[in-house]
């Protein structure tokens, strides 16, 4: 006599087959539905702004009335703080990286470092604005400028720029190191000359996708006084700005529901910029995935 | 050649050709670039925790605590109980998490589970994207669309509340958990998989029972990002769920969440040195203790009940 | 039992002929930890010759010639007591320069391991480093180098292709070009041909013969037929101990040791 009932088992296996299909549906309509409101978000976005989206919203000023506001200013400005973020935060971020995969002996000095990164990055955006505040606008008494805004988008994107290239810098192979040294180079010169040059796509494709978060982000900037309305394009560093999502915000939380369409138009922008931003990443991580 | 490669060597070494004080600078150039790091986070500390102290300098720590009112614009007798926008914060999780949780983990099984490599190569791009939309698109998506359509199945719902902005802070997340649920449970060994297939396990039940198990760690500790993630999450509830600090659990009222506070008070005209300027850092200092511990244990969760293959 | 009758090496196994060394190695050992993994090595190694080490896997072999331009100490807990002297001077002598020591000792590795870059800047690569920028002298040394590597006629029309486009043999003889660029006194080749085919092997090998005439050479290999091919002295490692050290002839004709005759015929190993 069998202790297994063959027959039981295969009355029940029907039932899992049948089970196992239904949920598998479920699963599938689950993932569906990032993707359907992925869909319906962009359809919606696009059909309220592409009426106000023409050459007079690119070349206008903020205006009470929707028909003549434009996104103008805040192109400009989110142009002027990519210019202070991406030079600053790239500097210190692949500079903390290479210090610590190259130079930084394994102590609990670097684990320290590393353990603070990682948490930094969990900070929520808002609170590096009251940072920001206080520290670049206040201490410093840079005021509500593009500069003050530039620093803290640098600091806020700082851990995604470290953790990307220290992810670069050890997927260059150990034999390239030893291939180095093995020829009387020192440890700079194999950084600038071998391990750089090798990890520079993935830390471009880190650094761009950081960006392209900075470009996005609105809390920080809010904190910093970037201001809601703006009729005049900045000189310098010093003077005040608006960005593309402060403009956005602004027309978001107008009570006339023309200003909605303004801000959709707006969007569409900031999304074709961030899309932009993205092709690119994607081109340079394809273009140089397959090396060793 | 005239003089051979080693003797240029040699005299390019006796002139000193090598920059020395390069090799020497290199480190402590790099080294400083990671104390700013660091410092970074000291500033934040530092910043919240001094003017915090102001802030309890004036108006009573106990008080900001326990007490549940929170009127700091009342020009008479304004009063500073944080636990109604802790009560809002924690009510936008809620919903958030109703949402993500289920859909985000039913993806990452989907994803890492059944998917063939085509369809996966298709839908992990998309959910990548939809984890860049920055978060003033998903506001203003949860104010013109989802608060309307909410409208039509409850009817007398004002346009300010906690439910839309609720669901699409849930919908932002929903990429976060997905991701690392599912690189979670990549990680189980396929030989596991194979052990429960090859006796005649359907694929559900090697999902739920030998996947779901291994991979717990790396899936609860997503949760608990995900949930760090909406409590800082600023401007989809600034934008969409009002400015009404309220003690409730309705999630058809206005409400208004910790950081939708600290919006609220930078738009308006708080001199710098009022009581309201510094109660924004007495709130932000909230938010950072809440959101660091809530990452932190995901990151004990993951460290400490991680399953070594 | 190997550990009870440890065999000090004896004095005529220092140096298996009366020439001049450009190493000598005196009491060296080598911890990975606590794992010691050379044990009171002494050795002179002969100018302009080809010397082999041989042994089993895990004997060491690999350990010491990295031990002789000092890339053993990329290693973290690596630990070592002796001396090494490269041509009088102790190379642990702090005021020695590792860089230095490395300009004039290269190496050649057991995987090609070429830089992602063109064919030509892999050759220049040594000497831009060490300060070389005319491009004339460039031109020069990539052409000798190449050609020193038997690998001109094969490449010279495409000098400014990827290296990764070339084969697996021809890599490996591009390292050795990139190695011979920077004309060193010694190269050091560890297992140079163990992920190379035959033919590429044979190359290699040929190329090994026509170089000692310009530089000393030590060669680590794991195939015996190969250090008797190419070699003039032999070293037969094994647990981290030289067992026995001699002209090659005799080390496969007329091995002193057990062991050496035990592994050599192919009984262990």
């Amino acid at each position: 006599m069998n202790l297994v009932d063959k027959q039981l088992v295969k009355n029940k296996m029907g039932m899992r087959l049948i089970r196992n299909k239904l949920i598998k549906q479920l699963f599938l309509m689950a993932t569906l539905f990032a993707i359907i409101i992925l869909g319906t978000l962009l359809y919606r976005i696009f059909t309220q702004g592409i009426g106000y989206l023409d050459w007079e919203f690119f070349l206008s000023f903020a205006s009470r009335f929707p028909e003549e506001a434009g996104i103008k200013a805040a192109i400009i400005g989110s142009l002027w703080l990519m210019a202070i973020t991406a030079p600053i935060s790239l500097i210190l971020g692949v500079g903390t990286a290479i210090f610590l995969e190259e130079y930084a002996s394994k102590n609990k000095w670097t684990r320290f470092i590393q353990m603070n990164i990682s948490n930094l990055a969990g900070v929520p955006s808002i609170v590096f604005g009251l940072l920001g505040l206080t520290v670049f606008v206040r201490l410093l008494e840079m005021g509500r400028s593009i500069i003050a805004g530039g620093l803290t988008m640098s600091l806020l994107i700082l851990p995604i720029i470290v953790v990307a290239s220290q992810e670069a810098i050890r997927s260059v192979p150990n034999d390239q190191y030893e291939a180095s040294f093995a020829m009387g180079a020192t440890k700079w010169q194999t950084i600038r000359r071998v391990v750089l040059p090798a990890a520079i796509p993935g830390i471009l494709t880190g650094g761009i996708l950081a960006l392209s978060r900075a470009i996005g982000e609105t809390a920080p900037l809010l904190m910093i006084g970037a201001l809601t309305f703006i009729a005049y394009l900045p000189e310098n560093i010093w003077s005040g700005f608006t960005v593309m999502p402060i403009q956005i915000f602004n027309w978001t939380s107008r009570p006339q529901e023309e200003f909605h369409y303004v801000a959709a138009a707006g969007i569409i922008v900031l999304l074709v910029m961030l899309l932009i931003m993205n092709s690119i990443a994607v081109f340079i991580r394809n273009k140089f995935s397959k090396r060793y | 050649m005239s003089k051979s490669v080693s003797e240029i060597i040699k005299e390019k070494k006796r002139r000193k050709f090598l920059p020395g004080y390069l090799e020497k600078a290199a480190p402590i150039i790099f080294g400083i670039c990671a104390v700013i790091s660091v410092f970074t986070t000291v500033g934040i500390i530092f910043t919240l925790v001094i003017e915090t102290i102001t802030f309890f300098n004036r108006v009573s720590i106990i008080e900001f605590i326990t007490s549940t009112d929170w009127y700091p614009f009342t020009e008479k007798a304004p009063s500073y109980g944080i636990l109604s926008l802790v009560s809002g914060t924690l009510l936008i999780t809620f919903i958030a998490m109703l949402v993500a949780i289920p859909v985000g983990l039913s993806t990452a099984i989907y994803l890492s589970e059944y998917a063939s490599e085509r369809a996966r190569r298709i839908i992990k791009p998309i959910l990548e994207v939809l984890a860049g939309v920055p978060t003033i698109v998903y506001g203003f998506f949860a104010l013109t669309f989802v608060t309307p359509l909410l409208k039509g199945i409850i009817p007398g719902l004002p346009i300010f509340n906690a439910l839309s902005p609720g669901i699409v802070v849930g919908i932002m997340i929903i990429p976060m958990i997905a991701s690392l649920s599912e690189d979670a449970m990549s990680s189980v060994p396929s030989s596991m998989r194979e052990g429960a297939l090859a006796m005649g396990a359907t694929k559900l039940e090697v999902a739920l029972k030998i996947v779901l198990p291994a991979a717990l760690s790396g899936i609860i500790a997503s949760f608990v990002l995900g949930i760090s993630r909406a409590i800082g999450e600023t401007m989809i509830v600034a934008v969409a769920a009002g400015s009404t600090p309220k003690f409730t659990l309705d999630v058809t009222e206005s409400i208004q969440t910790m950081t939708a506070y600290i919006v609220q008070v930078s738009l308006g005209d708080a001199s710098y040195g009022s009581t309201i300027y510094y109660s924004i850092y007495a709130v932000g200092m909230s938010l950072f203790v809440f959101t660091l511990l809530m990452n932190l244990l995901a990151q004990y969760i993951s460290r400490r009940f991680r399953e070594e293959y | 039992m190997l550990t009870v009758e440890r065999n000090r090496p004896m004095a005529s196994s220092i140096s298996p002929i009366k020439d001049n060394s450009i190493y000598t190695v005196r009491n060296f050992n080598l911890w990975y930890g606590a794992d010691h993994a050379l044990n009171d090595i002494c050795m002179d190694i002969p100018t302009n010759k080809v010397t082999a080490i041989i042994g089993p896997s895990g004997c060491g072999k690999s350990t010491y010639i990295k031990a002789l331009n000092r890339m053993v100490e990329l290693v973290p807990s690596v630990k070592m007591t002796g001396s090494i002297d490269y041509n009088g001077q102790n190379i642990f002598n702090p005021k020695f320069k590792v860089e230095e020591l490395r300009t004039s000792v290269g190496m050649v590795f057991q995987k090609p391991n070429p830089f992602p870059k063109s064919i030509y800047e892999n050759v220049v690569y040594g000497p831009k480093i060490h300060g070389i920028k005319k491009k004339q002298i460039l031109d020069e040394v990539v052409e000798k180098s190449l050609k020193g590597a038997a690998l001109w006629d094969e490449v010279k029309d495409r000098l400014h292709e990827n290296a990764f486009g070339l084969s697996g043999g021809q890599q490996q003889r591009l390292c050795i070009a990139r190695c011979l660029a920077i004309e060193p006194d010694v190269i050091l080749m560890d297992e140079p041909t163990s992920a190379l085919d035959p033919i590429s092997t044979l190359k290699v090998e040929e190329l090994v013969q026509s170089l000692k005439k310009e530089y000393s050479i030590v060669i680590v290999t794991h195939n015996m037929q190969q250090a008797a091919r190419i070699s003039d002295n032999t070293a037969f490692f094994l647990n981290g101990e030289v067992i026995e050290y001699n002209k090659t002839d005799q080390i496969f004709s007329n091995p002193t040791d057990k062991r050496t005759e035990d592994y050599i015929t192919g009984r262990f190993g």
